[in-house]
């Protein structure tokens, strides 16, 4: 790939996109933005749109999604719209601070007012204007845009996002529910870059839904960058929910220091190529951090989540529960990199992946990677691929049971267990609920919309 | 209430019942017993609809209706019910929705709305002290960690409250300790109506000290070969299936 005359066509097309739109990226982004640009084309080159070759991407064809022309629209005026017109969240008694962002912009008339002390929410822009060395902290420093070409076009194409910052001791109670919209009457590709900064002795909780208000073919390429300091908890559940049609590409890089507590928690619902980068760094002594992702795919849907987990210090504990529930002609991916590094002794880390196929045409490929180079360490790794256990299957409808019910019910007991580690109650019983719906069926991306522009 | 006439079935292609037949009328209790491998399980699960098992030819009536037409759901909803001689665990399940599913599959099957949710649990209290199961369990996945005994229990609670016509107990008594077989007998006994009957398919006599039969059938090679009251379990505990075997000619 690092053959400039072997550019694929779908790299040299984004290459075009950039070079042309770059006179407005440029003009509506902040310099500390800007500046980091031109490295992200040259990173981004060198890697190139990974073919299947490519071995983080060998289940997940970029190329087939970038090989045509996609829109960028550099301007902040795309956030105009009236979001509240269009768009309420259904969630009963969750009781939140919601911030929205419309195509990686964040959304001019979001009223964070009642915010506690300590507790700062604003766009990436206002947060470069007022807060630099805050986020200076964390952009770009723990993660590194030469090692995924998907995070180079981010730092390519990104122009503003969401930042939050919870000082020391503050304990945000309310949990933030960001709501990322996609929406325009073309398709387009849309960037969007967080940094999420928890000084020590904090916590928050952030629930974060990817939701489609138009039904365009999108690209949503969403970074988050997250510094979790000494005895620090955060919470990060995100619940993919957007029209079939779209590609969500996200990344959420992590870096713990000591005794810090991190739960991680993906939802995929709906989505056309879905490819979730979790990396993680435990990255001081006795840290914690526990991620849990369930998957329901059907028809065309393909979705990828990708987990780096390092354990740099000793007496950190990890641990990953992956669930897929495909069906149609769907494809699921779950790739987990463990890797231990020297001196990371006494590390716990533990990853599981358990995936039921309900038709002959779905697919699931998973690869779970441990690199260990330490001798005192308790690891282990589990991974299951298979249908419903007919006999029980007998058993619920020999009780008068109806199939498709005994069905539904074995699915949903399989899918919920992930469910009852999230630790917002209201969140949980919704997502269990739409988690029932779309299991049968009866859901669409649009859910929790009011408009029904996909159903 | 239930007609079996020439049956014959196999499982992955040896055919293991040969032509049984067997009448059951309401308010009986049926014994079925025989030697390992005489077709006792296999005649349970075909009659409760089990797609593991072929059907080669004969009929089976049940209260008018062409049984083997009918889904296993569709078999339990008209009144059948069998007693698993291994009941299968289901994590994730739980006892109460499993519970509360199936008795309201069965109203709606009869036109019936749904059981209101005080109505559903004061059902299951009361149906729960018949087995004297253990109230933690029902908040448990259906059987899972659940010893031996407290699975058998549990089918007969599940029978409770589903209140069918015909049951079938498939070896209840196999893996019971003498005190939960005397509750799995009486739960099976209070349950015992005029206008439902029994089958009882067990290897040994015991269960018939508790169950008392009005019949006895002895299965051998896939047929009834010898009926009789009673006293034939006794004949057979005493001594032996061998005696039925030189009968046949072996």
């Amino acid at each position: 790939m690092s053959d400039k005359n072997a550019l694929n066509n779908a790299t040299l097309a984004l290459q075009a996109l950039y070079l042309e739109k770059k006179g407005a990226i440029i003009d509506n982004a902040p310099d500390f933005l800007n500046e980091k640009r031109d490295a992200a084309l040259d990173s981004f080159l060198v890697q190139g749109v990974p073919s299947k070759k490519v071995e983080n991407y060998k289940y997940t064809n970029l190329v087939e999604v970038f090989d045509r022309q996609w829109d960028v629209v550099a301007s902040k005026d795309d956030a105009n719209i009236d979001v509240e017109e269009v768009f309420q969240c259904d969630v009963p008694d969750l009781d939140t601070f919601t911030i929205l962002m419309v195509n990686g912009w964040y959304y001019p008339k979001n009223d964070l007012t009642a915010l506690p002390e300590g507790v700062t929410v604003c766009s990436l822009q206002e947060a470069f204007a007022h807060h630099k060395d805050l986020v200076e902290e964390v952009y770009c420093r723990y993660t590194d845009h030469t090692k995924d070409p998907v995070l180079s076009l981010n730092g390519m194409f990104a122009q503003d996002g969401l930042f939050v910052h919870v000082a020391k001791n503050v304990i945000l109670e309310r949990p933030l529910q960001i709501i990322n919209l996609m929406n325009g009457d073309s398709d387009r590709m849309c960037s969007q870059r967080n940094v999420v900064l928890l000084e020590q002795g904090s916590q928050a909780k952030i629930a974060v839904c990817d939701h489609t208000l138009s039904n365009q073919a999108f690209v949503f390429n969403n970074m988050t960058e997250v510094l979790v300091k000494e005895n620090a908890s955060l919470d990060v559940y995100n619940v993919q929910n957007q029209n079939n049609q779209t590609i969500n590409l996200s990344g959420l890089n992590i870096e713990q220091q000591s005794n810090s507590n991190v739960l991680t928690h993906a939802v995929v619902l709906h989505g056309g190529v879905i490819r979730n980068n979790l990396t993680i760094n435990l990255n001081g002594e006795n840290a914690n951090a526990s991620m849990y992702g369930i998957s329901v795919a059907d028809q065309e849907q393909h979705v990828d989540n990708f987990t780096t987990i390092y354990h740099s210090k000793p007496h950190c504990v990890s641990n990953q529960v992956y669930k897929n529930v495909m069906s149609g002609n769907s494809e699921g991916v779950f790739t987990g990199c463990i890797h231990v590094l020297p001196y990371a002794e006494k590390t716990a880390a533990f990853q599981q992946n358990n995936s039921l196929l309900l038709t002959e045409t779905a697919q699931m490929n998973t690869k779970p990677q441990l690199i260990i180079d330490n001798d005192d360490v308790k690891c282990s790794h589990g991974a299951t691929v298979g249908q419903i256990d007919e006999e029980a299957l007998f058993y619920l409808r020999s009780r008068g049971i109806g199939e498709h019910e005994a069905r539904l019910m074995m699915i949903f007991a399989f899918a919920h267990d992930v469910l009852s580690n999230l630790r917002i109650e209201p969140l949980r019983d919704r997502i269990d609920q739409l988690l029932e719906r779309r299991l049968r069926g009866e859901d669409s991306p649009c859910d929790s919309c009011a408009i029904e522009c996909n159903s | 209430m239930l007609k079996i006439k020439d049956l014959r079935a196999s499982v992955e292609g040896k055919q293991i019942l040969n032509g049984l037949n067997l009448e059951v009328k309401p308010g009986e209790v049926h014994a079925i017993m025989g030697p390992n491998g005489a077709g006792k399980s296999t005649l349970a699960n075909v009659l409760s609809g089990n797609d593991k098992y072929d059907i080669i030819g004969g009929s089976v009536d049940f209260g008018g209706n062409d049984l083997l037409d009918l889904s296993p759901e569709n078999r339990s909803r008209e009144g059948l019910f069998l007693s698993f001689q291994y009941p299968v665990e289901i994590p994730g399940v739980s006892m109460v929705n499993f519970l509360k599913t199936a008795v309201n599959e069965h109203r709606k099957y009869r036109n019936l709305p749904p059981l209101k949710a005080g109505d559903f649990l004061k059902m299951m209290r009361e149906k729960k002290e018949l087995v004297h199961i253990d109230s933690t369990l029902t908040n448990r996945s259906v059987n899972e960690g659940f010893s031996g005994g407290e699975k058998k229990k549990n089918e007969i609670f599940q029978m409770a409250m589903l209140q069918p016509k015909l049951s079938i107990l498939d070896e209840t008594d196999s893996g019971l300790d003498i005190d939960a077989l005397r509750i799995v007998a009486n739960g099976v006994n209070a349950l015992k109506s005029k206008d439902n009957a029994t089958i009882v398919v067990t290897h040994y006599q015991r269960l018939l000290d508790y169950i008392v039969p009005d019949y006895v059938h002895i299965l051998y090679k896939g047929r009834i070969v010898k009926t009789a009251g009673k006293e034939l379990a006794l004949e057979l505990e005493e001594k032996g299936y061998d005696w039925i075997k030189e009968e046949m000619g072996e």
